[in-house]
């Protein structure tokens, strides 16, 4: 499991990847949260492509990234998620709350 | 139901063996040849309930957890997940999509729901003081329905399309 930040104008983007659990959901959250409190983003982008697993344990991390854009006035874009990881994120219905592309 | 297989592993609800769990049911279940999205199913059912063990049952030690996984004859892939802590007050409540007693640990309530959706049948038992054991049963299509384009993803029914 890893995540590399990138920090453009107004937008970070998060290349997770490997299994995201509950193991390792909370070094994930850390990063993330290190990089949005630092730069009060518009826009923040997970990118999925290299997760080859993820459970509710996901689920919580990604809804409470939304809770958190939404405070912050961002907004939460998914990218790249492979059916696997797309068919959990439909069960907790996060394709309402956030853009998946 | 008759048993063709069985093994059992008993480890420390430690969360770097949720990965371990997961794993270890797979490679029993792909004795039965499953497919690559019936492997993913059963791994994400596995490790909703082991980190259920792990962060509710033992919040505030380190219990064991016993996972017993056999095949069952029909091609029937069975896993029960046991531990010996709190127990559950009422089941049926936690088992309702977005029900969770840690939502400051950024919980979603999701776990059961997704056992419930990835499995073919899900069973809990337990209580209060008693622990909780959790029961699961999937059916794996045997490869040929599968190589005539009848792979089961989600609520597709595989008969109604062999029948076509
Ligand atoms: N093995 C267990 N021992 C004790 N309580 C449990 C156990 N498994 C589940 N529970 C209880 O049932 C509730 C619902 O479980 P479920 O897995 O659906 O959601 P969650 O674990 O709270 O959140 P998520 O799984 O989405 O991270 C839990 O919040 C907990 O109170
Ligand atoms: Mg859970």
């Amino acid at each position: 499991m890893s995540v590399k930040t990138e920090i453009t104008d107004g937008k970070i983007t998060a290349y997770l990847s490997g299994e995201i659990d509950h193991h390792n959901a909370g070094p994930i959250r850390n990063e993330i949260d290190n990089a949005l409190e630092k730069n009060h983003p518009e826009e923040l982008v997970l990118d999925f492509s290299e997760v080859s697993f993820m459970d509710s344990s996901g689920i919580g991390l990604v809804m409470g990234r939304y809770k958190l854009l939404k405070e912050l006035g961002g907004r939460l874009i998914i990218r790249n998620a492979p059916p696997a990881i797309k068919k959990v994120m439909k069960l907790a219905g996060i394709d309402l709350l956030a853009t998946i592309f | 139901m008759e048993i063709e297989n069985e093994i059992r592993i008993v480890f420390p609800a430690k969360s770097c063996n949720e990965a371990m769990a997961r794993m270890t049911a797979a490679v029993v279940a792909s004795q039965l040849d499953p497919s690559a999205a019936e492997i993913i199913d059963i791994k994400t059912a596995v490790s909703e309930a082991v980190t259920n063990c792990i962060v509710h049952a033992y919040k505030d030690d380190i219990g064991k957890i016993e996972m017993t996984c056999r095949i069952l004859k029909g091609s029937i892939f069975y896993i029960k997940i046991k531990d010996s802590g709190c127990g559950i007050q009422d089941i049926k409540k936690a088992m309702e999509p977005l029900f969770t007693t840690a939502p400051d640990e950024e919980r979603a309530g999701l776990g059961f729901a997704v056992m419930e959706s990835f499995m073919d049948s899900v069973r809990v038992t337990g209580g209060p003081g008693k622990g909780t054991c959790v029961v699961m049963k999937k059916r794996i299509l045997p490869r040929t329905y599968r190589q005539a384009g009848c792979e089961r993803n989600g609520s597709d029914n595989a008969n109604e399309r062999t029948e076509q």
